[in-house]
């Protein structure tokens, strides 16, 4: 309950990377370079799909700037760039903070409660 | 005062649509029931200290109707909630949809949210399922762009930050 109050002001501002992540296989290569830099090949191979692709989801995720390429003799090695993820990571520390507050105000009235039922119990 | 680690909330993002929110309280499950739909209770939590609840209505019972509205101490914006009960087990489960007032056709929108309690040794764990039922509803919420596999890079994500700081 309550889930939208932080997320739809956000929408207009990070809708490319959301987009750019909301893809199955663009997640799956999200979470592969998240163990470090590889080269496409083996991004390919982990993936089980073409390389070409591979390379149209890693065109979608540079463009957003969510993983970067560099050369390297003759491979291009991909990474993930942690800074361009941050609005997500935000938004799932924003939504756990709220049910967090939320939470610690039911156990305030959850203390309420229990003293209220030995009381009761007392009188009865 | 005991076992603070297990009173931490975790959100998980798991399949498409789905969230899964976690917690684990130092009380019988019959009270959790009560503080989660007694109006007079529910006002003192659910805007988690961020506002004033103006409405909180409850009618339990199935096809019943519920609806939450605040008021945030931040810029006074008016926040609006409401839904339907579809299942209610006592003390054990309660499904519910839930729409967001603030987007343009909410119901169609409406998530369903599944709370189940279980109670160990006079403490309550619980559990809620949030689930879109459409990609239209999922899509409104932008949690959809972090959906399973991204769990891996935003615990990565999280672990560079503390180191960082």
């Amino acid at each position: 309950m309550g889930m939208y109050v932080a997320t739809v002001a956000r929408a207009a501002t990070t809708t490319d990377v959301f987009n750019a992540v909301a893809e199955p296989r663009r997640r799956e290569i999200v979470d592969l370079l998240a163990r470090g830099e590889q080269p496409v090949n083996d991004l390919v191979g982990a993936l089980g799909l073409a390389q070409p692709q591979v390379s149209k989801h890693l065109k979608v995720l540079r463009e957003v700037g969510v993983v970067h390429v560099r050369e390297a003799g003759r491979q291009r090695l991909y990474r993930l760039n942690g800074h361009a993820l941050k609005p997500i990571h935000d938004w799932v520390k924003d939504y756990e903070r709220l049910w967090e507050e939320r939470f610690e105000a039911l156990d305030g009235v959850l203390e309420d409660l229990k003293r209220e039922e030995r009381g009761d119990d007392r009188s009865g | 005062m005991t076992a603070v680690g297990d009173r931490k909330a975790t959100v998980t993002v798991q399949g498409d649509r789905q969230i899964l929110i976690t917690r684990e309280f130092d009380a019988p499950r019959h009270l959790v029931w009560k503080a989660w739909t007694t109006p007079e209770l529910v006002r003192q939590w659910w805007t988690a200290r961020r506002g004033e609840a103006t409405v909180c209505e409850i009618d339990l019972r199935v096809g019943g109707r519920w609806r939450y509205v605040m008021v945030t101490h931040e810029g006074s914006q008016e926040v609006g909630f409401h839904g339907e009960y579809l299942e209610i087990v006592p003390n054990e489960r309660l499904v519910s949809t839930e729409a967001y007032e603030g987007i343009p056709d909410p119901d169609a929108n409406a998530a369903t949210n599944t709370l189940t309690l279980t109670e160990v040794d006079g403490r309550t764990r619980m559990e809620i399922l949030v689930e879109h039922p459409t990609k239209e509803g999922r899509d409104m919420h932008i949690a959809s762009g972090m959906e399973g596999g991204l769990q891996d890079a935003l615990d990565l994500l999280e672990e560079l930050a503390r180191r960082e700081a």
